[in-house]
Order: structure tokens, then C-alpha cells, then sequence
């Protein structure tokens, strides 16, 4: 090692420009919660426009124009009412915001920045400086996300898949302001610094991974959460440049006058329409942009799972103290989720007039791909037989992933046959599909996986009460908030709404909706229990030993925290990932780097 | 150990079923704001009426699908919940790394698989093939009309006697006399007849041209089963038949977001008894002036 | 220049056979091949799609002014510079950074000539001729396609500027490492020329 790394670093270079992969993944973590945050804090509002339409909000609405100015407020929420267009835009940005800002960045950039180096045994990424550039890239599309609630006109206002022509008529630079800050051309210029920090950090991962294991680390060696990892970045490396190309043309649309995504003779209200002042040539193809968008947008969606996956398999290994059922089906199944997630993408776009052999070939690819989900499940299930399970606060979230998921996974089946998908596409029922995959899911497995690492990053374990009590609640008002979605959506009440009662079946199931609101504000009120926890933790919570969990990966024999270059000496890896339990030892752990049993 | 556990399932299940029956007293009488007159049917939180000759497949799908998934679901939840309880830490209790041969997880799957190929090639593609694209011949008399989506707003463009539409193009629109931009010059376009309102006889097929002026629309009737995006710059036909005795008044919606106003873009649509209810509908819609003032 | 750092750095990692700065542009080059493959599908469905006639329609080969021979001249200025960065490479190999670095400097001034050609006598006499993004499509995803990779032309000018001044003194460190970065900036400059070697037959040649 060179004697630079010895040297000691200025307080911006050691925590603001940090090249540290431990310091870019906490980063990394600190700004995705604040993001996530916000982005719930989006939904709470649409929640009550949902629940209580035309009802001005109650204190918030008070406190916003306060916050943000009376002409702010007479644009956006007059009277504490929220327009239909403001309505609009928090309903793109929190899409937007969650997926982008929050979770891929939280399972990517945080757990995997911060936790894959260290289970392959590695001293850091194995390019720091773009593990850096990597950070300031997505905080970069963050600011200007979030700028863009401040432009006239206010945020996008899409929808996060921004179809054309409506995302591209939609929102021109008011008068006097340059023709970049508009809400949708910011969310396109945003989404590229987005695009270009996901770009960097696969790349770095994948290069990690391949180079960077340890001695005796085969791949076959790896934690599953470094193989989720490997095959995510894959999936964002290949699937986020059709999107950025799609994002530059749609930029072209809005700011140089092109037509790609806009048909000969549209007629806006009456008026030929026009971009930027200029009448527009046509002929552009609209459905271009859906399937652009839908060849990354799908493989997203298994960049929000995967590792979710992952962390859940380490908590239920290290928790049922024996070795993950099916290591290899999960890890071939993972990789095969990789491939057909690739071809699957048309599967959103059935209403859009589509033939039956088209259709047919894409149904088939989604019902193909529905088995390794079924696999990867199944196994993990199956891995609680024989354990000899610890109810840890991490595995209690871990284990609620499972239903969780499977609930999500199960509803795929309709909304992927396209006939069932008819009544379906674009209700609730959508909503309530996709978010027991993602919150229920996802969120829970994320929280599991802060309480897991906790103590490697700090030394300290997180409170198991407060864990606990924030388990409890979570899970229940999770259900109470999605659950109800379904019966909305069967009901034929279509997402993106700004007012359902409109309908006969939308107000027939209003009851619904504001139960599906309460839960929501509920949630809130939960993480109360997660908040006081972790920051309290951090400083007063009960000091453990570097392996508290007693857990077998190479992440658990560096110190806690790791110090800059992780471990004091080169760990060698002599068997493979979990080794729990293994007959004739005394102690219930055989960790990968132990030569013997000590 | 055991005891917290029961604790925390007593308490969850309690709190699910706690809000499950709170919920729907903090309900408050939602109605929603009529046409001129009474929406048909009940609503509720499953499917709604279906007044379509071909919804019932659709729906039969959706149960039956939903039965599996509820098999399944029940079947993996009993044997989560046993290995909690059975595999819960305690004195005296060690796990077994042992892997177990479990023969029935992979059955399991193959018989997800084979169910899933069965639902798809039995029902799916060819009721798809039947709903999308088993257009009605002209022996079996459609009714013909054009419906052209804008913001918020949808356009019903009936033929009128001659049975022919008129020639349209986006030079000729109006706001005022011509939303549809129909051309003045075309005789088939003199007697054609243009209204927010979608009206049908029951029993006799339905071929709809759907089209946008705009943004990308969705032409949704969830009581016919019907969906279809609305995509500017082409025209996509759609077809539908009704139940015999449907007769009633029902709602079109706008199912894919397309502006500020998306959540009013609604509609009516009338099932008729008979042709010549609607046939007498269809004269009275047709507007005087126009009629006099730019033609004839 | 924290060049120890990690391992395989600059040397060949004995399982994988590359070093990680080389595995890690080649994946960076999937992820463009990604990106320019989706541009060239737009470009193919656009034109299935535009309007047979009208304003709109797609111009034919002959309405399109533009000229194969500066398109053809400035693919030749392009394939030189793929040689003479290949030719820096190896001189490194053999240790003469002198030359090496006269190399990089004649990439970099080809690179200039063309962007010089692409701008002066195409971009701005063809927007003069009132061929605009507007126009119509083909013009918009000739400007949107050849715009993209006269900034990844840009980008390796920048690059390679960059090792021919400050970052040089890094072969007096550690020659090897600075060696392998000039291959990796190699394999990308040569990904440009690639590029530009299907853009100009499918928008100056096919009709
Ligand atoms: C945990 C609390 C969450 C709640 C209560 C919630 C609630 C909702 C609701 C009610 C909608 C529909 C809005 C509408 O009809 O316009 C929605 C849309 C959406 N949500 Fe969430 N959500 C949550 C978390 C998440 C997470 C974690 C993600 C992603 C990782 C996510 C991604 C989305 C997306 C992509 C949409 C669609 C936005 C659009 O229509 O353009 N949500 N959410
Ligand atoms: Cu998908
Ligand atoms: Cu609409």
C-alpha cells in the first residue's frame, strides 16, 4: 500500500469529496432516506386530495403558503385546495423521486457501495474517484429534480413515464424565462445526470466484482447479495442508455423544435400546435417513446427488487442459522431474471393497439419470466425449514418481505396475461401490483438491511424495541395503505386521479380510498419509531463487537466501523458463504475467512 | 421467544382487522355528480356489471386467476407460518444444514408453469384474438362511429343516413361550429352528426374508430370490458357488442393521464332498447343551424 | 496519484487477463453501444413511419444536399486519428513518449479538423439553406445523432488533451500505468470512429 493512504485527509476530502466507498455508500444513504422521505411526503398529500376531494388541506395547506409564498400558493393551492395540475405533478415527481432518487440509490448506492466491497473482501471500489463522481452525478439530478417545484408552472406533471405529446406540449418556459426551466425539461435534464450516475456506478461495480474478490472468493463463493448486485448493475448498465436516448429526444422535442415523438396535425385546444413558438413539421411516432421508455423501464424494476432480494437472503441465513436452500437455483435464477427482463418490456404497452401474435409473444416472455421469481421465492421460503429461527428486528423485516412480495408478484399475473390486463391496465389495481412489490417489499427489506448493518457501519445496534414497534406498525398500515388498491382497481377506478368520484365505481369505493389515506398518514406516524431509533442509536446505542450477529460473511471480520482501506490484513476465503451450523463444530458459525475453527 | 411472537401475530392480525373495520365507517357518502340522469347498475369493490357479449371471458380469466393466486398464496403462508413456529429458537433446538430434498416445491412450480401456459394458450390469446381483432362482418350489420379523443373532452362522430362519414382534416376545425374539422366541401359530411354522446342499441355490434386530436388518450368503458389507448396520428378501430336486455345509461372513461382536466374526461353512453330509440336520439342531436346555415 | 492503491490496477488480473481500467471501458463502451443502438432504432422506425409526402415527409437521397465527399473526407480524417492513436500506443509500448506524444497531438488535431469541417461546411451552411431541426425528421435525428457524437469527439479531444499535458506526468511515475490509460482511450476513440462509420453511410449514402 502506498503511503498515501496513511496520510491523514482534510475534513472535505475525508467526508464531502470522499473517494472512501464506505463514506460515498453513507452518502449515499443519508441523501436516498431524505429523498424517499420527501417523496412519501408527495404521496401525503395526495392522499388527502384522494380521500377528502376539494377540501383544503388542513395545516399543511396553512404552512406551505407560509413556506412558499403567496403567489406560490394562489398558482398551486389556492386556498389550500390543490389544482389538478399540482395534483399532477406531485403524483410524476414521487414516481420519479422514489424510484430514482430513493430506492435505487438507497440499495445501490448505499448497500451495495457500502456492503458489496466488503463481503468480496476488497479495500475499496475499484474506481473510487468515479465512485465519487458517481455521488455528485445523482445529487446533481436531485437538485434539479427539486428545483424544478420552483419554476413557473411548477414540477413535471407527466406522470414519471411521461408519455408524448403530452409531456412534450406540456409546460412551456413561462415568459421571460430561459427555455430550459420548465418542469419537464428540467425532469429530462435531470433524469440524464440520473442516468449518467447509475452508468459510472455499474461499471465500477461490475468491474469490483470481477476483479476485486478476495483470494479463494469464487464466484460461487459470493453472499447472493453480491451476485443480485452483479446482475443489477448489468441491468442498469444496459438498460438505462435506451432511456437516456430517449431523453435526448424528447429534450430535442422540447427545445429544438424536432417532431420525433409527434404525429402529422395535432390540434391542442383548437390550435395547431406548436413547441417553443414554432409550429411543429410531424411526423413522429408517439409510441417510440413507450418503448424506449419500457426497455429500461422494466429492467428497473428488477433493479428495485434484486437486491432487495439479497439483503433478505443474508438476514435469513445469518437468522435461521443455516445455509440459504437452493443457493444455486437462486443464483441462476437470478441471472436468468437478468436476461429475460430484456424482453418482456411491451408487456406495458397491451392497450396501445397491439396484435395477438405481438401480444402473444410477450405475454409468453412475462409468464416465462414469472417462474424464477417463483424459484427465487420458493427457495427462500423453503430456507426457514430446519433453521432454528432468531426473531432478530432485521429478520422480522425480513421474513414480512416475503408475503409481502409474494402478494406483489401474484398480482403480476393479471396485469402480464393480456386479456386480464384489459380491465386492469392503468387502475389501482397497477398501483397496489407494483407498490407490494416496492414498498411492502422493497421498503421493508431495506429497512431490514439498515437494522442488519447498523453496527458494522457504527459499532452500535439500533434499539430492538423501538425496532420492533416500528416493525409492527409499519407492516400493518403498509397493508391498510395498498391492500384496498385492489378492490379500487377491480372496481375499474383508473390511476392518476384527481378526483375519483367523478365515476359511479370511484365513488362507490371512496371508503376504500380513505382508508388506503388514513393507513398512509399512519405510516408516517410509524417512522417516528424509526427515526428516534436510528439517530439515537447512532450516538447511544448499546456498543457491540464486530460480528454481533454472529454471521459468516467477510463483512463481519473487519473492524466496526471499517477503517479506510477495511481490512488490516488480506482476508482469505476458505469456504463458501453460509456456513451456519455445521455438524461436530461448537460454535454455530464457520465464518468464510476462519482457517479453523477457533 | 415463542411468546413474543404470538404477541406480535396477535397484534398485527388485530390491527389489520381493527382497520378493516373502522375504515369504512370514516366513509363518508360519496356520489358522483350525475349527467341528466341515472348510471345504471351497482357498483362495488370487485368487477363491475358487464353488459358486453365478451366481457365474461375477461372476467372468468381474472377469477380464476385470482383463485390460484389465492391457493398459492394460502399454500406458501401455511408453510411460512409452520416453519416460524416450529423452527423457532429455542433450548434445545439446532437447525439442520442439511439441505432438504423438497420434492414439492418443484412440482409446485411446474404446476405454476403449466397453469400459467394453460391460462395463456386456452384463454388468453384467443380471446384476444376475438375481443381485439374478431371485427363483425357487415352481414352482421355493425353500427359504424368515429370517436376522436381531446383535451378533456370526447367527440362521438355518427355517419348519419347516408351511412357514410365525412372527409375530416385538422385545417378545417373550429372550436366554435367544427371540432372535428369535418370538410364543408364533402356532401357525406352534410348530414353527420357530432356528440359528447355515445349511443348504441343493445345486441347490435359496434365498430368504433378511435382517434386522437391531441395527447394519447384511453378509451375505457369498464362495463363493456373495453380499453383501448388513443393514440394521436392513428386510427385504431375497436369493436363491442352488448347484452340484449342492457338497455341503460353508462359511463366512458379517460384511462391514461392527459392533462390537468384527465379526471372530468368522462362520458355517457346510452344503450337504446331498439334502433329506433336511437335512430329518434340521433335526430334530435343533429344541430339546426349547422344544418341550415352551412349547408343545403 | 494514488497509483497503488488497489490491485490490477495497471497490471493484468492473472484470472480475467485485463486489468480493471480496461474491463471497466469496455463496459462502458456495452452501455454506448446500448445508447447509439437505440438512436439507430429511432432512426429506422422514424423513417418507416414519416409521411410519404408533404412537409413532413422524408427527403430523398436527393433533396438532402448533402455532400458524400465531405462526409467520406472527414471518415478518412477519422480512421487516420484511429491510426495514429494506435500508433501512440505502441510507442509507448516501446518507451518513446517523444513520439508518443507527437502521435496524440496529430489525434487531437484531426479530431478538430473534423468537427471545423462538420460545423463549417455542413451544420451552418445547411441551417443557412433553412434545413433546421425543424424541417423535418431526418434533419432533426441527423442533428440529434451527429451532435451526439461530435461530443463524444469533443470528449476525446478533451481527454486526450488531457494526457498530452498535465496528466503526462504520469509516465515519468509509472510509465506502464500511463501506458494502459492510453490503450483504454484508444479503445474509446476507436468506438467514435466506429460510430461515425455507420452514421455515414446510413445519413449521407442510403436513400
Ligand atoms: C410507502 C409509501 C408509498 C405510498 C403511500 C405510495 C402511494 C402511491 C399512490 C397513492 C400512487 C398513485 C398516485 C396517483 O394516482 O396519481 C403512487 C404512485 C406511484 N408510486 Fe408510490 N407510494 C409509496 C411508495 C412508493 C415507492 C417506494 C415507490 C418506488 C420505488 C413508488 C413508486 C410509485 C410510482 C412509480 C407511481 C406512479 C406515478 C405515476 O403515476 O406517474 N411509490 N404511489
Ligand atoms: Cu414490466
Ligand atoms: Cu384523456
Amino acid at each position: 500500500m502506498s503511503g498515501e493512504h496513511h496520510k491523514e485527509l482534510g475534513f472535505f476530502r475525508k467526508y464531502v469529496f470522499s473517494v472512501d466507498h464506505k463514506v460515498i455508500g453513507i452518502q449515499y444513504g443519508i441523501t436516498a432516506l431524505c429523498f424517499l422521505f420527501f417523496g412519501f411526503c408527495l404521496i401525503m398529500m395526495i392522499r388527502w386530495q384522494l380521500a377528502y376531494p376539494g377540501e383544503p388541506m388542513p395545516l399543511i395547506g396553512g404552512l406551505l403558503e407560509r413556506l412558499m409564498g403567496a403567489k406560490w400558493a394562489e398558482e398551486f393551492m389556492p386556498g389550500g385546495r390543490m389544482t389538478p395540475d399540482f395534483y399532477n405533478a406531485l403524483g410524476a415527481m414521487h414516481g420519479t423521486i422514489m424510484i430514482f432518487l430513493g430506492v435505487v440509490p438507497l440499495l445501490v448506492g448505499a448497500f451495495g457501495n457500502y456492503v458489496m466491497p466488503l463481503q468480496i473482501g476488497a479495500p475499496d471500489m475499484a474506481f473510487p474517484k468515479i465512485n465519487m463522481a458517481s455521488y455528485w452525478c445523482f445529487a446533481a439530478g436531485g437538485v434539479i429534480m427539486l428545483s424544478s417545484f420552483l419554476v413557473p408552472g411548477g414540477a413535471a406533471n407527466s406522470g414519471w413515464t411521461s408519455y408524448p405529446p403530452l409531456s412534450a406540449i406540456a409546460q412551456p418556459p413561462a415568459a421571460g424565462w430561459p427555455i430550459l426551466f420548465s418542469g419537464q425539461t428540467l425532469w429530462l435534464v435531470g433524469m440524464v445526470a440520473l442516468i449518467t450516475s447509475s452508468l459510472l456506478g455499474s461499471v465500477n461495480f461490475i468491474v469490483t466484482i470481477i476483479q476485486l474478490r478476495v483470494k479463494g472468493l469464487t464466484m460461487f463463493r459470493l453472499p447472493f447479495f453480491v451476485w443480485a448486485q452483479f446482475v443489477t448493475s448489468f441491468l442498469l448498465l444496459l438498460a438505462f442508455p435506451p432511456l437516456e436516448a430517449a431523453g435526448v429526444l424528447q429534450l430535442m422535442d422540447r427545445v429544438a423544435g424536432t417532431s420525433f415523438f409527434l404525429p402529422e396535425g395535432l390540434v391542442v385546444s383548437g390550435q395547431v400546435a406548436m413547441v417553443q413558438g414554432r409550429e411543429i413539421a410531424g411526423g413522429g411516432n408517439p409510441l417510440l417513446w413507450q418503448h424506449l421508455f419500457w426497455f429500461l423501464a422494466h429492467p428497473e424494476v428488477y433493479v428495485l427488487i434484486l437486491p432487495a432480494m439479497g439483503i433478505v437472503a443474508e438476514i435469513i441465513a445469518n437468522n435461521t442459522r443455516k445455509p440459504l436452500w437452493g443457493y444455486r437455483a437462486l443464483v441462476y435464477s437470478t441471472v436468468f431474471l437478468g436476461f429475460m427482463s430484456f424482453i418482456v418490456w411491451a408487456h406495458h404497452m397491451f392497450m396501445t393497439g397491439m396484435g395477438t401474435s405481438i401480444s402473444a409473444f410477450f405475454a409468453t416472455t412475462t409468464m416465462i419470466i414469472s417462474i424464477p421469481s417463483v424459484i427465487i421465492l420458493t427457495a427462500l421460503i423453503i430456507s426457514l425449514y430446519n433453521g432454528a429461527i432468531r426473531f432478530t428486528t432485521p429478520m422480522l423485516f425480513a421474513l414480512a418481505f416475503l408475503p409481502m412480495f409474494a402478494i406483489g408478484g401474484l398480482t403480476g399475473l393479471p396485469l402480464g396475461l393480456p386479456v386480464s390486463d384489459i380491465p386492469l391496465h392503468d387502475t389501482y389495481y397497477v398501483i397496489g401490483h407494483f407498490h407490494y412489490v416496492v414498498a411492502p417489499g422493497t421498503i421493508l427489506a431495506i429497512f431490514g438491511g439498515i437494522y442488519y448493518w447498523f453496527p458494522k457501519i457504527t459499532g452500535r445496534k439500533m434499539n430492538d424495541t423501538l425496532g420492533r414497534l416500528h416493525f409492527v406498525f409499519t407492516f400493518i398500515c403498509m397493508n391498510v395503505v395498498f391492500m384496498p388498491m385492489f378492490f379500487q382497481g377491480l372496481a375499474g377506478v383508473s390511476r392518476r386521479l384527481f378526483d375519483q368520484t367523478q365515476y359511479s365505481w370511484g365513488a362507490a369505493v371512496q371508503g376504500w380510498t380513505i382508508t388506503s389515506s388514513w393507513g398512509a398518514w399512519m405510516l408516517g406516524v410509524a417512522q417516528i419509531f424509526f427515526f428516534i431509533n436510528f439517530f439515537w442509536s447512532i450516538w447511544g446505542g448499546k456498543k457491540v463487537s464486530n460480528n454481533p450477529w454472529e454471521a459468516t460473511t467477510i463483512e463481519w471480520s473487519a473492524p466496526s466501523p471499517p477503517p479506510h482501506g477495511n481490512f488490516a490484513t488480506e482476508p482469505v476465503v476458505y469456504r463458501g458463504p453460509y456456513e451456519y451450523s455445521v455438524p461436530g463444530m461448537s460454535k454455530d458459525f464457520f465464518p468464510q475467512t476462519a482457517v479453523t475453527e477457533a | 421467544m415463542y411468546r413474543n411472537l404470538l404477541r406480535m401475530l396477535i397484534l398485527v392480525i388485530g390491527g389489520c382487522a381493527l382497520m378493516a373495520i373502522v375504515s369504512p365507517a370514516m366513509a363518508q357518502d360519496a356520489t358522483a355528480p350525475s349527467f341528466d340522469v341515472e348510471i345504471t347498475g351497482t357498483y362495488g369493490p370487485f368487477l363491475p356489471p358487464d353488459v358486453s357479449t365478451t366481457g365474461h371471458q375477461s372476467d372468468l380469466l381474472i377469477n380464476t386467476l385470482h383463485w390460484f393466486m389465492g391457493v398459492l398464496f394460502v399454500g406458501w403462508g401455511i408453510f411460512f407460518v409452520y416453519c416460524l413456529v416450529k423452527f423457532r429458537q429455542r433450548p434445545g433446538h439446532k437447525a439442520d444444514p442439511k439441505p432438504v430434498k423438497a420434492k414439492v416445491s418443484k412440482y409446485a412450480e411446474i404446476v405454476v408453469a403449466v397453469f400459467e401456459a394453460a391460462l395463456l394458450v386456452g384463454l388468453s390469446i384467443p380471446v384476444w384474438a376475438e375481443v381485439k381483432e374478431g371485427f363483425p362482418t357487415e352481414e352482421e350489420n355493425p353500427q359504424h362511429v368515429r370517436v376522436v379523443a381531446e383535451q378533456f373532452a370526447w367527440n362521438f362522430h355518427y355517419p348519419g343516413p347516408d351511412g357514410v362519414f365525412g372527409r375530416a382534416g385538422p385545417q378545417f376545425i373550429d372550436m366554435a361550429s367544427n371540432i372535428l374539422g369535418i370538410d364543408p366541401d364533402d356532401e357525406h359530411g352534410a348530414d353527420d352528426i357530432v356528440s359528447g354522446e355515445l349511443h348504441v342499441v343493445a345486441g347490435r355490434p359496434v365498430i368504433a374508430d378511435v382517434t386522437s386530436k391531441d395527447v394519447i388518450h384511453s378509451f375505457s368503458i369498464p362495463v363493456l370490458r373495453l380499453k383501448q389507448d388513443v393514440i394521436p396520428g392513428m386510427r385504431i378501430p375497436v369493436w363491442f357488442n352488448t347484452k340484449d336486455d342492457s338497455a341503460g345509461n353508462y359511463e366512458v372513461a379517460c384511462a391514461q393521464l392527459c392533462g390537468n382536466n384527465h379526471y372530468s374526461m368522462r362520458a355517457l353512453m346510452v344503450i337504446h332498447a331498439t334502433q329506433s330509440d336511437v335512430d329518434a336520439w340521433l335526430e334530435s342531436a343533429k344541430p339546426e343551424e349547422f344544418d341550415e346555415d352551412e349547408f343545403d | 496519484m494514488s497509483s497503488e492503491l488497489l490491485p490490477y490496477t495497471v497490471k493484468p488480473h492473472p484470472v480475467t487477463g485485463v486489468y480493471s481500467g480496461k474491463l471497466g471501458v469496455w463496459l462502458f463502451l456495452a452501455s454506448e453501444v446500448m445508447l447509439f443502438g437505440a438512436f439507430f432504432s429511432a432512426y429506422i422506425l422514424l423513417k418507416v413511419g414519416a409521411p410519404l409526402e408533404g412537409p413532413a415527409h422524408w427527403p430523398l437521397h436527393s433533396e438532402r444536399h448533402m455532400s458524400w465527399m465531405i462526409g467520406g473526407f472527414n471518415t478518412l480524417v477519422l480512421i487516420i486519428s484511429s491510426v495514429t492513436m494506435v500508433m501512440a500506443w505502441v510507442s509507448l509500448k516501446s518507451g518513446n513518449f517523444g513520439k508518443a506524444r507527437m502521435l496524440l497531438g496529430a489525434t487531437v488535431a484531426l479530431a478538430v479538423l473534423f468537427l471545423v469541417i462538420k460545423i463549417t461546411m455542413e451544420y451552418i451552411p445547411h441551417w443557412r439553406d433553412g434545413l433546421t431541426t425543424n424541417t423535418s425528421n431526418f434533419w432533426g435525428i441527423y442533428y440529434t445523432m451527429t451532435g451526439l457524437h461530435g461530443v463524444h469527439i469533443l470528449g476525446g479531444i478533451v481527454v486526450i488533451s488531457y494526457f498530452i499535458g498535465p496528466g503526462s506526468k504520469l509516465w515519468h511515475e509509472n510509465p506502464e500505468y500511463y501506458t494502459n490509460r492510453i490503450e483504454c482511450t484508444g479503445l474509446y476513440w476507436h468506438f467514435v470512429d466506429l460510430v461515425w462509420i455507420f452514421l455515414f453511410p446510413t445519413l449521407y449514402l442510403m436513400s
